[in-house]
């Protein structure tokens, strides 16, 4: 009925345009160039108000329906069986009258119910056709409203520009509000967790071994949760990335602006290009089942034991991952620098290498740490490399030959498998989040800072 | 000389840089003494690709004097200019026939190290360049990285007596370690010309030096062109006639790739030999 309603409202704007439009012709007849708008902000002004109201007023009552019929319902059961009651028993009950209404019977329902659930079944038809009348007759109210309006000298073009702003303004607060929601959920079920596990423990301490029982039946460890072997394990693996990464990235792109012509440039770039669009799950059987055997293979051909899924391959392949983003960034800020200030140091007889290494590098620096912290963060943030080929095992080691583990792949393996949201092996993960947010968040604006000065010094 | 020593008297005598650029008859005497040949260009084409920039052109190059290439935009000054420090070489696609020698050494042949030719042949930009750098590190730039100062304190000198040849020293003096870029546009072209000078080089050359800046800073810079002259040789393109009368003794008209007409300047500008060169120089076009 829902989407009937959505159908009829659709059909109702168009023919509001249509009609709308021809007023505006009509005017354009009468008065010429008098008449303030075209004759299309003349459609789209009675379109607007004829769909946009009755939208709201459609989604609103899909979003009240429901709860005023609980209601309802609730009020019209013998008072035996709802009162004194607890809110989760209710919300059972209510359930078991949906079910039954919809013909799902599991068990034998008590008359009260059968009698509920037939009340509740000619409720919401009920409520479906008033909803269907109350959008249309909203509608056609609106297009009488908007289409008396329309005049000559009325000012439809800025009546739907006003409208077009609202949207934009509309949009952006949906993305502000889904951006704090996710935050304040992270916050909130991070707080449940430090009122569980203090945050000295968990910020300082050593030990990390979260797979706690959480049924009677399941035989596993106590539970600790100091978080320090993940840091540390996490920012050893970023390191391992940024050392690849960043000298590769960063004389990749030194070679492609300043040396590579452009026959050779034009086919580095796109090469580079791709490893950006590989998905990060290949590189991450890449890491399992190529670099992690041959690292093991060289270590033990040198005497030297290096564990299966060691923090070298993982970092490795990640530092490939981010390295078409180092050198994109770098190939930016290095062309960003004015072609004026090549030309001066070539021209006082510097080489090209002094050139880069003396002005251009000086001189792009900001954009390059910049895109650096960027890489940065992602690398910290990036969760299928690490979890395919990292290890598990929280060791505090910073050998880069050994396993150890990340703050995502701990996230991942906290959440799969048998979870109980009020034990702290699984908020445990929402307190690994909000680290991980606050660390990346804070890199990635400082970043932007440091790219957005050095952009301004040259604009 | 005599001309030289006339110019000096007078500009002892008039400190004010709107009076700095002597009267026309004075500085661009047809009678005065030719100076021996810096560098001479014979029939140097250049191309950007398949499109022709420059035609054939011929032309010499008279030291310790200013010689001025004008024109309308596109006409190949700058491009000409650019081919006396092979910045040309730059640009992908650029290639350079004929030939171009500075004090009797072609420096297009293949042996010749570009790098030392820059290091021979100064340039000054249109729009001031300094490197983000402090004013002392702008300029010791090239001193440095040719190896030209033997210690810390050959260094301050280079520094100190090319920023003074760039009349910039009183201005900066008290502030050597704040970066370039803070200093006006005029300041900052007379840096770009210090950084030049600290080179130590034998010709400058200077692509329209003045045309970002306020009349005042652009007296100042011509002042400047005409200190230098007595030991320099310099090469300025302008868009301005008034600018290559006031500071030039050889000025080059070029129109549409080709050098149309060169000679003294008050030749030029008073009598000129080409129908084009009269027609530009009233203003007829350009």
């Amino acid at each position: 009925m829902a989407g009937y309603a959505f159908l009829a409202i659709a059909v109702l704007s168009i023919v509001a345009y249509f009609i709308g439009q021809s007023a505006g012709r009509r005017f354009q007849a009468q008065v010429g160039r008098e008449v303030h708008s075209l004759p299309v902000y003349h459609g789209a002004f009675v379109a607007v108000w004829v769909g946009i109201p009755a939208l709201i007023l459609v989604l609103l009552w899909l979003l009240l329906q429901g709860m005023v019929i609980n209601q309802l319902l609730l009020a019209s059961l013998p008072d035996d069986m709802t009162n004194g009651v607890s809110s989760a028993r209710l919300s059972l009950l209510l359930s078991e009258i949906h079910n039954v209404a919809a013909g799902r019977i599991f068990t034998e329902p008590s008359p009260a119910i059968v009698e509920a659930a037939e009340r509740y079944a000619v409720w919401e038809r009920i409520a479906r056709w008033a909803m269907l009348v109350v959008g249309l007759s909203a509608a056609i109210v609106a297009l009488f409203v908007a289409r008396s309006r329309l005049a000559p000298r009325f000012r439809a073009r800025n009546g739907f520009e006003l409208f077009v702003s609202g949207l934009m303004i509309a949009c952006s607060v949906a993305a502000i509000l889904v951006t704090i929601g996710i935050v304040a959920s992270l916050v909130f079920e991070a707080m449940r967790f430090f009122a569980i596990v203090p945050p000295t423990e968990f910020f300082f301490g050593l030990n990390w071994e979260p797979q706690m029982p959480i049924r009677a039946d399941q035989v596993a460890g106590a539970g600790a949760f100091g978080a320090i072997p993940i840091f540390v394990g996490t920012l050893l693996i970023a390191f391992i990335a940024m050392l690849v990464a960043t000298p590769i990235g960063l004389f990749a792109a030194i070679y492609l602006v300043e040396y590579a012509d452009s026959r050779v440039r034009n086919v580095v770039k796109p090469l580079l290009e791709i490893l950006a669009g590989i998905p990060t799950v290949v590189y991450g059987f890449f890491a399992v089942l190529t670099v992690a055997p041959a690292v093991r293979e060289a270590g033990s051909a040198m005497g030297i034991a290096v564990s299966p899924n060691s923090a070298l391959a993982a970092g490795g392949v990640m530092g490939i991952m981010i390295l078409p983003f180092i050198s994109s960034l770098s190939d930016d800020a290095l062309k960003a620098v004015p072609r004026a200030m090549r030309d001066g140091a070539l021209a006082l007889g510097a080489t090209r290498a002094e050139t880069m290494m003396q002005v251009l590098l000086p001189a792009a620096l900001p954009g390059i740490v910049g895109g650096i912290l960027l890489a940065a963060s992602r690398a910290i943030g990036e969760t299928m490399i690490v979890v395919m080929a990292a290890g598990l095992m929280a060791t505090l080691t910073l050998n880069p030959l050994d396993s150890v583990t990340t703050v995502t792949v701990q996230i991942v393996t906290l959440l799969i498998g048998d979870t109980e949201f009020d034990s702290p092996k699984t908020l445990a993960a929402f307190a690994l989040g909000l680290v991980l947010f606050v660390v990346t968040l804070s890199l990635n604006i400082v970043a932007l800072k440091i790219v957005q000065r050095y952009r301004e010094s040259y604009e | 000389m005599k001309t030289r020593e006339m110019a000096t008297g007078q500009d002892e005598g008039n400190g004010t840089p709107a009076s700095s650029g002597r009267s026309f008859a004075e500085n661009q005497r047809l009678d005065r003494e030719p100076n021996p040949l810096k560098a001479t260009a014979r029939d140097v084409c250049v191309f950007y690709g398949e499109k022709q920039a420059l035609f054939d052109v011929n032309l010499d190059v008279e030291d310790r004097s200013v010689t001025a290439l004008i024109g309308p935009s596109g006409c190949g000054k700058s491009t000409f200019l650019r081919c006396l420090n092979r910045m040309n070489d730059t640009i992908a696609g650029t290639r350079v026939t004929g030939r171009i020698e500075l004090d009797g050494r072609d420096i297009y042949e293949p042996g010749l190290d570009v790098v030392e030719l820059r290091a021979r042949v100064g340039m000054v930009f249109q729009k001031p360049n300094p490197f983000p750098k402090s004013i002392f590190d702008n300029v010791a730039y090239g001193a440095r990285i040719h190896g030209l100062a033997g210690d810390k304190s050959d260094l301050e000198e280079i520094v100190s007596t090319s920023l003074q040849k760039a009349s910039l020293w009183n201005e900066v003096k008290d502030r050597l370690h704040e970066p370039g870029t803070g200093l006006s546009g005029g300041q900052q072209q007379r840096l770009c010309i210090a950084r030049a000078i600290a080179v130590s080089p034998e010709l400058i050359l200077m692509d329209e030096p003045a045309s970002a800046l306020d009349p005042i800073a652009t007296a100042k810079i011509e002042e400047l062109i005409d200190e230098l002259k007595e030991n320099y040789c310099i090469v300025i393109v302008t868009h301005s006639m008034q600018q290559a009368a006031r500071v030039s003794q050889r000025t080059a008209f070029f129109h549409l790739g080709n050098l149309v007409e060169v000679g003294p300047t008050e030749q030029i500008f008073t009598n000129p030999q080409d129908q084009r060169t009269l027609d530009y120089i009233t203003g007829r076009f350009g």
